[in-house]
């Protein structure tokens, strides 16, 4: 059951990236060439709303489905992982026009070239596993 | 119905995102999409190559099945939801400047045609480029700790400054690829 809650909350995610546009190419392009007010949008609702929700779940300590306290756990500071690593991830999200969620939602709608991008990033993942003790964090 | 399978809004799109991220924090539960590639690659036996892959893996099933539903809501999306070529509409300046890269499909398609075609798998530049797109978004998430869901999504509405360096970072280097990069790649 909980299973399946899983795969439909997944489901809503896919549907929801592909049909705002957040899973095309041209959108992601727009966005870097601040042409249009659209990828901006879906941020700017997305992030009001989910600000106010972590703020409701904080404040009046809202339990989760299986009564227990949701945690958020902070992350952990530094400045040239989150840069260094963010300007990486940008180039590839502007080179290939998708973050790893519209990759999988693009994968599902029957744009099989993603999965290139899908074995890249596989790569990338574990190329990073190899050398993280070299990275500075 | 219509309205349904023409493309949506930005305001429906953000209304989505933060519906995931709520129900999955109601499920007791992280938004983060990209610890599914570490995930896949420990299931893929990386464990034996490094320890990063060394982890319970099995306690991310949920998130492997979040990613198949999202793998159908794309099938959902492009096969039910949509019509035609589920094209995305753009502005005419946008179309003359992709235009210019030699980028034609713009405005005609979902996303373009010259990178994502059925000849891609023929195609050394594109194999090429998606391989390399794909290799940066994987890499850099990891290092950063986080993609769009992770960061931009779940740490900027908790407030995170990590967060906020991580979406700095995204953008200065989409920021560098399309303005710079783009001219000699396409």
């Amino acid at each position: 059951m909980k299973k399946l809650a899983y795969l439909l909350v997944g489901m809503l995610f896919g549907i929801g990236m592909f049909k705002s546009g957040a899973a095309s190419w041209f959108r992601i392009y727009e966005m870097f060439q601040f042409d249009s007010f659209h990828m901006y949008g879906i941020m700017g609702t997305a992030l009001t709303i989910a600000v106010i929700a972590t703020l409701i779940i904080k404040k009046k300590n809202i339990k989760d489905f299986s009564g227990n306290k949701i945690e958020f756990t902070p992350k952990e500071k530094s400045i040239p992982r989150y840069l260094i690593g963010g300007i990486f991830f940008g180039l590839g999200w502007a080179l290939g026009g998708a973050c790893p969620g519209p990759m999988f939602a693009l994968l599902g709608a029957g744009f099989y070239p993603i999965a290139i991008a899908i074995i890249g990033a596989l790569l990338g993942t574990w190329f990073y596993g190899l050398i993280r003790k070299w990275l500075p964090h | 119905m219509d309205l349904i399978l023409q493309p949506w809004p930005w305001y429906i799109g953000g209304i989505f995102i933060a519906i995931t991220l709520i129900l999955l924090l109601l499920m007791g539960k992280t938004f983060g999409f990209s610890s599914n590639l570490r995930t896949m690659c420990s299931m893929m036996g990386a464990g034996k190559s490094c320890d990063f892959f060394c982890f319970n893996w099995k306690a991310q099933t949920w998130n492997l099945l979040f990613l198949v539903g999202t793998i159908l809501g794309g099938f959902i999306a492009y096969h039910f939801l949509s019509i035609d070529t589920a094209a995305v509409p753009l502005g005419e300046n946008t179309i003359s400047k992709l235009s210019e890269l030699g980028i034609e499909s713009a405005g005609k398609s979902y996303i373009p045609t010259e990178l994502f075609g059925t000849e891609a798998f023929s195609s050394v530049k594109s194999i090429v480029l998606l391989l390399i797109a794909g290799f940066f978004v994987g890499f850099g998430s990891r290092y950063a700790g986080g993609c769009t869901s992770g960061h931009a999504i779940s740490g900027l509405s908790n407030l995170q400054l990590p967060s906020l360096i991580a979406v700095i970072g995204f953008f200065i280097g989409g920021l560098i690829m399309v303005h710079i990069l783009f001219p000699f790649i396409f």
